[in-house]
């Protein structure tokens, strides 16, 4: 759709990846993800949707190196992940992962003080991610003392400050309320243009995947692979007014035309679980 | 201004129970407790006498060793128990069990195993203040927020840093709120054990005087053990609102 010329230079390569763990109850397995193969693209905009329970955050687990595949390789940069987080990476949760004990400033300095940077670019970077997040009102209060949607604001500066080429966002507005949802996805894309990261991001929610992604993977049911990858097309330069467009919903119904069925038999197996 | 306002309440309590004490004297009379005034007087005419201070200083270092042993060993034990699955099912039941056991009828075992003296009321000491802190430990180690440790790996800390600067700050709270209750815990033990078949300390100087009724002396050793663990117990009560700060917050906004 995008026409461009050349292939795009790639960022992450996941290779007939498949995760199987065994299942809570003690029998037998559970087949979460796979196999699977895909190429993220350096510097794009990628988001992951799918029914609940197919294996979206397992996917992000094992891309990240928090996960080891079952089989199947994974490569960030041209080099193998293998259990751990490669440098590079930058890993948003679902969960607030904010540290009470820290004030936002500290929090947002943690990862970059464990790391060895010195201190004045520590100091400077943390600066610029505090300033880019909107959080200097903030900077010395205590995560008790702010909202979720702040709360995961500085998880974010926290892993901007780490300068990550490649971004994971795993469900990160999940508990947060729709208007707060629609600006921190502007932020997200104002974000990825400056920092011209790559961003994979899994979500829920069909028109935020369509209105933040170049491309959209759509999952199966578990064991999730992609049914069908999306290309939205939208200019690089947007931001939440992009639904105002006539062909907005379109994509969002073909999102939900390919889901449709998928989250039938989701609800299924979890219903017979 | 703050400090004045912060000290007015607790001055209050204060003034309040001396006026409810000098009401039980007029009530109960002299034979069973005396008036404030001559009580204070003659606490501090004890604490003067060069013969009391042996007295203090055994009871003192029982406490302080009861203290070390319960608080380390509580937080090891706690730590263990609380890392591994298995184990902390296991026993986590019998601790509870052993916590809410009256350890005085345990007190002549301790007697038989340890001897008259001072190795038998650190036992007895170390007994009542280990279990709360092993159990608190075991909690807070148990319920460490995973989403913290996935925060560390994804930040590339190494297992000594997220000991560190994840593990033991995210326990921290609770554990302490464990030691603060194991010191009081610690210091009835100590007092307990130095009650029965002891030849010093303040628990020992208690006992004389209930066989010789000196009433005065009885009071006096209660208020200097109640002054003393009321203001420990305010010191460390401070230390665990600020180390809950940020953890308990009044009502998480969404």
């Amino acid at each position: 759709m995008k026409g461009e010329g050349a292939s795009p230079k790639v960022c992450a390569r996941l290779t007939d990846v498949t995760r199987v763990y065994p299942s809570r109850d003690g029998h037998g397995e559970v087949h979460a993800l796979g196999p699977l193969s895909f190429d993220l693209h350096a510097g794009e905009f990628f988001s992951v949707v799918g029914p609940s329970g197919c294996g979206k955050s397992t996917l992000l687990d094992v891309l990240a190196g928090l996960a080891l595949p079952s089989a199947g390789t994974v490569e960030f940069e041209g080099k193998p992940v293998a259990g751990a987080v490669p440098d590079g990476v930058g890993v948003v949760f679902q969960e607030d992962a904010s540290f009470p004990w820290l004030t936002v400033e500290d929090n947002v300095a943690f990862g970059l003080r464990r790391s060895g940077v010195d201190a004045a670019e520590t100091r400077r970077r943390v600066e610029f991610a505090i300033g880019f997040m909107g959080l200097r009102d903030f900077r010395h209060a205590y995560p008790s003392q702010l909202s979720g949607g702040m709360r995961q604001r500085v998880c974010i500066a926290r892993t901007l400050v780490l300068q990550p080429r490649l971004i994971l966002l795993d469900e990160p507005f999940g508990a947060l309320d729709q208007q707060t949802r629609l600006l921190m996805g502007d932020e997200l894309l104002r974000l990825w243009r400056e920092t011209s990261a790559t961003v994979l991001l899994i979500t829920h929610a069909l028109d935020e995947a369509n209105l933040l992604s170049d491309r959209i993977g759509v999952m199966s049911a578990r064991p999730g692979r992609f049914i069908d990858i999306v290309e939205t097309g939208w200019p690089r330069d947007r931001d939440s007014r992009l639904a105002e467009r006539a062909d907005f919903g379109a994509v969002t119904s073909r999102l939900w035309s390919l889901l449709r069925e998928e989250s039938m038999r989701a609800m299924g197996q979890r219903s017979a679980a | 201004m703050t400090s004045l306002r912060s000290l007015r309440d607790p001055l209050l309590v204060a003034v309040s129970l001396v006026l409810l004490w000098q009401v039980m004297h007029m009530i109960a009379g002299d034979v069973a407790i005396t008036a404030p005034v001559p009580t204070l007087e003659h606490l501090w005419t004890m604490v003067g006498q060069a013969r009391f201070l042996p007295h203090l200083r055994e009871t003192g270092l029982a406490f302080l060793q009861a203290l070390a042993i319960a608080s380390i060993g509580g937080v090891l034990i706690g730590v263990v128990l609380g890392g591994h699955k298995l184990s902390g099912e296991v026993s986590e039941p019998i601790l509870v069990g052993l916590y809410s056991l009256p350890k005085v009828t345990l007190y002549p075992v301790i007697l038989l195993l340890f001897g008259l003296g001072m190795p038998a009321k650190v036992a007895f000491g170390a007994l009542h203040g280990i279990l709360p802190i092993a159990l608190f430990t075991m909690s807070a180690v148990r319920n460490v927020n995973r989403t913290y440790l996935r925060a560390g790996r994804a930040m590339r800390l190494t297992p000594a840093q997220t000991g560190w600067y994840i593990l033991l700050p995210a326990t921290l709270p609770e554990i302490f709120s464990g030691l603060r209750i194991g010191f009081s815990l610690t210091l009835l033990g100590t007092m307990l054990g130095e009650l029965f078949a002891s030849q010093r300390g303040l628990g020992f100087l208690l006992m004389t005087a209930i066989d010789l009724q000196d009433v005065k002396t009885i009071l006096s050793i209660a208020v200097l053990i109640s002054v003393f663990a009321v203001l420990a117990n305010a010191a460390l009560l401070a230390i665990d609102r600020r180390l809950h700060r940020g953890a308990a917050p009044e009502g998480p906004r969404r």
